[in-house]
């Protein structure tokens, strides 16, 4: 699958849209639209909507109302197709707890299709750094490792679009250099990146656009 | 509509259930096995039969919600499993209050009984599930799951619970109704029909007014009211 | 980037197969807690033992409905923790983003639950011949019929009930609440149909039994199919 044709649907169109948790409004009547081939920092304090809103783009969340498009497709009526081209990298891990770190990237590979899922997920974890993890499980990962295997979880799907909630969080400054290459290489091999961080700084160097969320509701920065 | 909801459907069941029991009690003749407790089935019926309807209701909203989303729907199938269970509940106990002179027992294990308790416990976690559950999306999709799971059980529960007593021995409950008991029945039955019309339109007005509550408190920003929407974006930008 | 492009997604069953090998190796790689569930359903053959005295006749006579109780009381117990992996760092939805359609996530939960249970029914029946003084009269072809389609038909439902009861607020209490009630029919057939094979059927009546087990299965297996999506989809 190509990545986006870039010029013409925008990446990510947001229109009017609302989502409510119970008796909350987390995003109230967001429209915004991200130009296809730039990368979107997305800022806000915590609890304004940017976990949110990246989980209405994954589609791990459904509109209460109005519409999300991701890359050129309704993100409710074509959900399967828009989540084959796009990965997140979320607070959660989607990690298993009981597997190692190699059989937690198969899982994903042979959900995928990937051809030899083992030798790519050696080679992501090689990439990430965890080549001497390979058969730990999970359960006795640090923070920042689970981090690392998480991206490797997210390349290992080659989005077209990739959404990373906090990927700073929780690294040493070693691992928040690694993971700024991660992107750069991201960006370099055509990929969209949204970048929900709190490290204004490190998302501005990455990202041509900026939205900012306060109450659920774009800011004008 | 109103009005009617009010005053008339109150005074219409209370003239529908009054008829009826006035004639259950000193019109009909007693049974002539049973004698006088058999009077208690101008209650025990009529409550059975409108349980029924209400669980048959509340699978309609059920269905109808996971096709077709609305608080409507939601709002049914939360007044009919209550109102039903309430039925469902006191007609049981009457049945049992029957079944002691008659039978010599409260309870036996009969398909129709057995079936019965079994959706009555049905129904039961299914409220549980509607209180145990604070988002009100998923409240509804997976109430209405259960619902509809557990409507399809109740023929296969009947099926199997009376396979299984006619390999013990037949519980036979004779229900020979003479002509003069047909009335009766028929009468209260319609006023035991207005009181579950009350029940329903009662508990839906007040499952739709919280579900409306939880969906749209007063600091939830996206209203259809412009001029509330200018307001609140002019305070934040 | 070495990107492991092209590929061709999995369908229905590739994907259901994907994720029944993933969860019996999370259960394989947990083995102390399938441990600890197997001497937990011991535990409740033994106890019925306890609680209605030294009647040896009454035991044996009542062996099958024993046998399933303890089977249901485990498997609630499973039923709960499959979902309890799927939850603890939100991997269900990881699963769900993949993509990995909806249905195949419960066939392979449900046949997951399903070997596990029946693993369990065959340890125990062992332990049930020899607390309540049993022998198997019809035939041991009869007693893993009625372990087969009893494991399945607890598991099918069990399975919707479990993945509704992980996302709600006492989670432990609901679960049985929801699925007890509707296992009935189940337990009630299983139950009947271990009795016959114990005692012997004179009136041919294993058949039947069996019958109504295997239509419960084909309905709630259905259903199941049908409605899971709704339950874990947003």
């Amino acid at each position: 699958m190509p990545p986006l044709p870039s010029g013409s649907a925008p990446a990510i169109a947001l229109h009017d849209v609302s989502k409510r948790y119970g008796r909350r409004w987390a995003l109230a009547r967001l429209t915004y639209a991200l130009p296809a081939g730039r990368s979107l920092l997305l800022t806000g304090h915590n609890g304004s909507g940017k976990t949110t809103l990246l989980r209405l783009i994954a589609t791990a969340l459904g509109p209460t109302a109005g519409r999300v498009e991701v890359l050129g497709r309704d993100a409710v009526k074509d959900r399967d197709s828009v989540r084959r081209d796009v990965a997140l990298l979320s607070h959660a891990s989607f990690l298993y707890e009981d597997l190692t770190a190699q059989q937690n990237l198969m899982v994903l590979g042979r959900l995928l299709g990937v051809d030899a899922p083992q030798d790519v997920a050696d080679a992501l974890l090689n990439r990430v750094g965890l080549n001497r993890r390979t058969d730990s499980p999970v359960r006795g990962f640090s923070a920042g490792m689970r981090k690392r295997l998480a991206i490797a979880r997210l390349l290992m799907k080659a989005p077209a679009l990739a959404l990373l909630d906090e990927p700073f969080g929780e690294l040493d400054p070693q691992g928040i250099q690694d993971m700024e290459g991660v992107i750069a290489e991201l960006k370099a091999g055509g990929t969209t990146v949204v970048l929900a961080t709190h490290l204004i700084e490190q998302g501005l160097s990455l990202c041509e656009e900026r939205l900012h969320l306060q109450d659920g509701r774009a800011v004008v920065a | 509509m109103n009005k009617f909801v009010k005053f008339g459907l109150p005074a219409l069941t209370l003239a529908l259930l009054g008829a009826g029991w006035w004639l259950g009690l000193a019109w009909a003749p007693p049974d002539r096995e049973m004698g006088e407790v058999q009077r208690i089935m101008y209650v025990h019926v009529p409550l059975q039969w409108m349980a029924m309807m209400a669980m048959f209701i509340n699978f309609v909203a059920a269905v109808t919600y996971l096709m077709r989303q609305s608080w409507k729907t939601d709002a049914m199938a939360e007044a009919s499993a209550e109102v039903g269970l309430l039925f469902g509940t006191l007609g049981m106990i009457t049945g049992s209050i029957w079944g002691r002179p008659t039978w010599g027992v409260y309870w036996s294990w009969d398909p129709r009984l057995t079936s019965e308790a079994i959706l009555l416990v049905s129904y039961t976690g299914y409220l549980v599930l509607r209180r145990f559950v604070e988002d009100p999306e998923k409240r509804a999709v997976w109430s209405a799951v259960v619902a509809i799971i557990g409507a399809i059980n109740l023929p296969i529960v009947w099926f199997s619970v009376r396979w299984w007593r006619s390999l013990h021995q037949v519980q036979s409950s004779p229900k020979t109704v003479d002509p003069q008991m047909v009335l009766p029945l028929r009468v209260s039955a319609f006023g035991m029909l207005a009181l579950l019309i009350l029940f329903m339109v009662h508990r839906y007005r007040i499952a739709l007014a919280e579900r409306k509550a939880e969906v749209a408190l007063p600091e939830a920003l996206p209203t259809d009211d412009p001029a509330l929407r200018a307001s609140h974006s002019s305070k934040v930008a | 980037m070495s990107a492991p492009k092209p590929r061709r997604s999995p369908g229905l069953l590739a994907t259901t197969l994907v994720l029944l090998r993933k969860d019996l190796l999370i259960e394989w790689r947990t083995r102390a807690r399938l441990n600890a569930l197997v001497f937990f359903a011991m535990a409740t053959l033994l106890l019925f033992s306890f609680a209605l005295g030294p009647d040896t006749k009454l035991l044996e006579r009542n062996a099958g409905g024993y046998l399933w109780l303890a089977i249901l009381f485990a498997s609630v117990l499973s039923l709960g923790e499959s979902f309890r992996v799927e939850t603890e760092n939100a991997c269900l939805d990881g699963v769900r983003l993949a993509p990995a359609d909806a249905r195949a996530i419960f066939l392979s939960k449900a046949l997951g639950n399903a070997l596990l249970l029946l693993a369990l029914a065959v340890v125990l029946v062992p332990v049930m011949v020899a607390l309540y003084g049993v022998r198997i009269v019809t035939g041991v072809g009869d007693l893993a019929g009625i372990l087969v389609l009893g494991s399945l038909a607890l598991s099918a439902p069990g399975t919707v009930y479990a993945a509704i009861s992980s996302n709600a607020r006492a989670r432990d209490v609901l679960l049985p609440l929801l699925l007890f009630p509707l296992v009935i029919p189940a337990l009630l057939s299983a139950a009947k149909g271990t009795t016959l094979v114990l005692q012997g059927d004179p009136m041919q009546q294993l058949g039947s039994w069996q019958g109504l087990l295997l239509g419960f299965n084909l309905i709630y297996w259905g259903v199941g199919f049908v409605l899971f999506p709704r339950v874990i989809e947003d």
